[in-house]
């Protein structure tokens, strides 16, 4: 697993997605209302699009999820499975706080 | 695919760890989704297609062994020998082999360029060869598949996705012989021939030869097809030597025979899937293979299941021609009758069979379109509801779910039956498909049974949950006056208050909606802007692959020449698409987001300003020349539809509103099909109201007439804050006033005789809107705060998103799409 740093966590906005790029890899970070962190990819399945940071960030029942800003379907921001198509899958990463910075894993 | 459905039923039932289990797969793979095999050429990765849960295995005593095939079986010492030399020891030993293709002793078959569609190796040879013959025949490569079954039909469709000119060459005299009529195949060789898919019936490959770097094929008719790539598709057959070299029965075309509870011969070896024979037949398609590894894992539990006969209706997707077959399509039955509806010029073939007496629904067969296969195929081996030509006719209502007995089975993925729909509609006062998919798992499986359940909710007299979401017990209405009487001000505030969870995108856009109506800041202010849609995010308009379209405002389509310069420098400069809107204005396509600050500054210091294309609000005032230039103009259409939209301008509603203004009653600015239209006549303003195009169009209905403009203008503003007021979220006008009780009257009452008292809350409403106006973009080139929100990426800001690319057409750029990654399970249902 390699770390990338992204930015600071300050500055993230609660229940606003980023985009990040990782050599040639898109990655939608978010930052929930709790303060909790997570990245999932950033291409949305459905449409190749790479938007899935844009989308609304919620939650369905206790899973923090955010909406697709192009067809809306909705996607688990734990494991970047969609909710409503678990066939549909953008992906997870390995996310951390390390003092005020966030960093990304990837294999 | 089923011995991994064996495994997993095993784990969920073997909750005693009774077994050990051991897997030998002879690929180097783990069991993948054959029947999406295809997609693989449309950007599915093998991952995609794979069928695994995570740690299904290395664990709890579950192993995967990979390429190690099976060599042997000794039945007398209970171990199998696999390729690696070692021997494995049993109690119980399974066989889901499946099945191998099937090729026809044709001279030249074993020739470079001839392969088979079986795994995801066949399909890498058949990439790998097509790829090369790109690069040296000249024109459109060409391949052939023989056999002109389900198996035929997605091997061509993978030949097409590889960018060939696919050639079906079939011995039957119509395509899908096995599932489909000569009716049905003539329709569906029609339907697939207009895909540019060459089809020959009734005749047969004699020899295939090496031609230069090609291959020529003879057919048995003395046609000769030039081709890079050929394909056997031509039928399966069991996988049962491992069994035939055990001295096991095997069935009189092959499979290892088995009983009701797939045991073999010897009563410690199963068999399950196209590998095995039950009842005396083979099974082709996944569904009985599926049922069987149910049967058996509960078998090895202890339990009585029995296999005995499997439903092998299909509903598929064959190149995008819908087919679906199910109980006795053929008519094998003795005595059986067929009604046959074919409607060549609506592309649709429908058939049902039914008993000698016209009585028993015996099966039936559905080409082109298949959405009433749901509710068919329940029917099967009942008594007819009704006369069989009105419930295949195309121009009838079909049959309801109501005709259906309680046991029949409503979803046959998962078994459910009426009953049980019904039950969990009554007992968990279920109100939507979403709420039985959860509860019964019905309509999760291939999904043709969702009309049906649809229809059952209906008919149970469900009342639909006004609630807005499952974070909101309130409808929009509801939650306006929540949020005004308390004076909310965060959507933080009025969820801890009144609702629960942190929302979703159905809620928070409606509740920032509902702030910015009620005048509570900018809507990219602090919280706000986590509520918002991308589109009211970015104050843009979302395209398909991810840029913006940036539409400022041209009042009632009125613009100067040097602002259309600066639009056309604007465009050029930042190499956007240009079209003219609908509304009368210009549409500039395939902005990245962070160009949007730029180009806006551009815009701004011209005097444009924001359009709100993007949000659910007033777009546009579409309006005719007028009196001040055209010779039959009454009144200035102009001047009033300038007015109206830079009063109403910027206002949030719970959808988008259009409004137009015509001169004269020739109607040219086709007002009558917008939320607000106003026709000029001799003595005043007609207003009309609640017209609709789009989707469900509706001509607006008159509201007032004669009038002067102040009196047009109040009431077109009581409208507006009264719809905002009442409306559910994405409720165009149309619809509401439809859901008003009283209509169209009640409506006039309240606006125009003030029947609720509330006409001067609403006028103040409005005036406070008008006074408060800013424009947003201005405001957001004037934040720093806001706009750090425009960048590509977080971490490089400067880099523009390396997957946005375009084309050109006609001289202008276009989108180039991205294949999206694709996903599989739409077509489970149906094997090959």
């Amino acid at each position: 697993m390699t770390w990338t740093v992204i930015c600071r966590y300050a500055d993230l906005e609660p229940e606003c997605g980023v985009a990040a790029l990782i050599g040639a890899e898109q990655v939608a970070l978010f930052r929930t209302f709790d303060g909790a962190l997570y990245a999932i990819g950033n291409q949305d399945p459905f449409t190749g699009a790479f938007v899935l940071s844009r989308g609304i960030v919620g939650t369905r029942g206790e899973i923090p999820t955010v909406a697709s800003p192009l067809h809306k379907q909705v996607f688990d921001l734990r494991t970047g499975v969609c909710l409503d198509d678990s066939s549909a899958r953008a992906g997870a990463f390995a996310v951390r706080r390390r003092g005020g910075l966030v960093e990304v894993g990837t294999e | 695919m089923v011995g991994q459905r064996l495994v997993e039923a095993l784990r969920d039932r073997d909750t005693e760890h009774r077994w050990r289990v051991t897997v030998l797969s002879e690929e180097p793979r783990q069991a993948y989704d054959r029947v999406a095999l295809s997609s693989y050429f449309e950007g599915a990765s093998a991952a995609d297609l794979d069928l695994v849960p995570d740690g299904c295995y290395g664990s709890d005593g579950y192993e995967l062994c990979l390429a190690r095939a099976v060599t042997g079986i000794d039945r007398a010492a209970r171990t199998v020998s696999t390729s690696r030399g070692d021997l494995i020891g049993y109690d119980a030993l399974v066989l889901a082999t499946g099945s191998q293709p099937f090729v026809p002793p044709v001279p030249g078959r074993d020739l470079p360029g001839c392969f088979v569609y079986r795994t995801l190796d066949d399909l890498d040879a058949i990439r790998a060869v097509a790829g090369r013959a790109a690069a040296t025949t000249r024109g459109r490569r060409s391949g052939l598949v023989i056999g002109g079954g389900l198996l035929g039909l997605e091997a061509a469709r993978a030949l097409r996705l590889l960018g060939m000119s696919p050639h079906i060459v079939e011995l039957a005299p119509r395509l899908m012989p096995l599932q489909v009529d000569d009716g049905g195949g003539a329709l569906l060789r029609q339907m697939i021939e207009e895909l540019n898919v060459t089809i020959r019936l009734g005749t047969s490959v004699a020899s295939i030869q090496r031609d230069g770097d090609r291959l020529l094929a003879t057919l048995a008719d003395g046609g000769e097809l030039d081709l890079d790539v050929v394909v056997f598709a031509a039928g399966v057959r069991p996988r049962d030597q491992l069994a035939r070299d055990a001295g096991l029965d095997i069935g009189p075309r092959g499979g290892v025979v088995v009983d009701d509870g797939c045991r073999s011969s010897d009563q410690d070896i199963y068999a399950i899937g196209e590998c095995a024979c039950a009842g005396g037949r083979t099974y082709g398609l996944v569904a009985p293979g599926y049922a069987m590894a149910e049967v058996l894992a509960d078998r090895l539990c202890g339990g009585d299941a029995a296999f005995t006969t499997a439903d092998t209706s299909t509903k598929l997707k064959l190149l995008g021609v819908d087919v679906a077959s199910f109980g006795d399509a053929l008519a094998a039955t003795e005595g059986a009758l067929e009604v046959t509806v074919s409607n060549p010029v609506e592309r649709s073939y429908a058939k049902l069979v039914v008993s000698g007496d016209a009585k028993t629904l015996l099966g039936g067969l559905l080409v082109g379109d298949a959405s009433r296969y749901g509710l068919l195929r329940p029917l099967v081996g009942r008594p007819l509801p009704g006369d069989p030509v009105t419930m295949i006719a195309p121009a009838g209502p079909g049959p309801g779910a109501d005709v259906l007995p309680g046991d029949a089975q409503v979803c046959s993925c998962h078994g459910v039956t009426k009953d049980a729909v019904c039950a969990a509609i009554t007992d968990r006062g279920l109100t939507d498909v979403a709420g039985l998919k959860d509860a019964t798992k019905a309509g999760t499986g291939c999904g043709s049974c969702v009309p049906a359940l649809k229809s059952l909710l209906a008919q149970s007299g469900v009342t639909i949950n006004p609630a807005l979401c499952e974070h909101f017990a309130y409808t929009r209405a509801q939650l306006f006056e929540i949020v005004k009487a308390n004076r909310v001000t965060t959507f933080t505030e009025l969820i801890q208050g009144h609702g629960r969870g942190r929302g979703c995108d159905i809620c928070r856009p409606a509740a920032a909606s509902i702030l910015a109506s009620l005048g509570r800041g900018h809507i990219l202010d602090g919280e706000q802007a986590t509520l918002q849609d991308t589109n009211d995010h970015f104050l843009a308009n979302i395209q398909r692959n991810g840029t913006y379209s940036v539409v400022p405002r041209i009042p009632g389509g009125e613009v100067t020449p040097d602002k259309l310069i600066v639009l056309g420098e604007v465009a050029r400069d930042f190499g956007l698409y240009t079209k003219i809107t609908g509304g009368q204005r210009i549409d500039l396509l395939g902005a990245r987001v962070e160009q949007l600050p730029a180009i806006w500054r551009r815009l701004v210091d011209a005097g444009f300003e924001s359009g709100h294309a993007y949000g659910k609000a007033v777009r546009t005032v579409k309006s005719c020349i007028g009196s001040a230039w055209c010779r039959y103009g009454v009144q200035d259409s102009v001047s009033l539809a300038v007015e109206l939209e830079l009063r109403y301008r910027g206002i949030r509603s719970p959808h988008k509103i259009k409004a137009g203004v015509s001169g004269c009653a020739r109607e040219c600015a086709e007002a009558r099909s917008k939320d607000i239209g106003v026709i000029a006549a001799e003595d005043g303003w007609n207003l009309f109201v609640c017209g609709n195009g789009g989707f469900r169009p509706r001509h607006a209905d008159l509201l007032l007439s004669g009038v002067d403009t102040a009196t047009l203008v109040r009431t077109i503003d009581r409208f507006i804050m009264f719809y905002i007021r009442t409306a559910d979220r994405l409720q165009r006008t149309a619809s509401w006033v439809e859901s008003l009780d009283g209509g169209l009257d009640y409506l006039r009452s309240v606006l125009v005789e003030d029947k609720l008292g509330i006409g001067a809350e609403l006028d103040a409403a409005m005036a406070s809107h008008v006074a408060a106006y800013t424009d947003e973009w201005a405001a957001v080139l004037a934040d720093p705060g806001k706009l750090r929100r425009f960048v590509s990426f977080v971490n490089a800001p400067g880099t523009p998103d390396p997957s946005i690319t375009f084309g050109s057409r006609r001289g202008q750029p276009n989108p180039v799409d991205l294949p999206a990654p694709s996903r599989r399970g739409a077509q489970l249902e149906a094997a090959r």
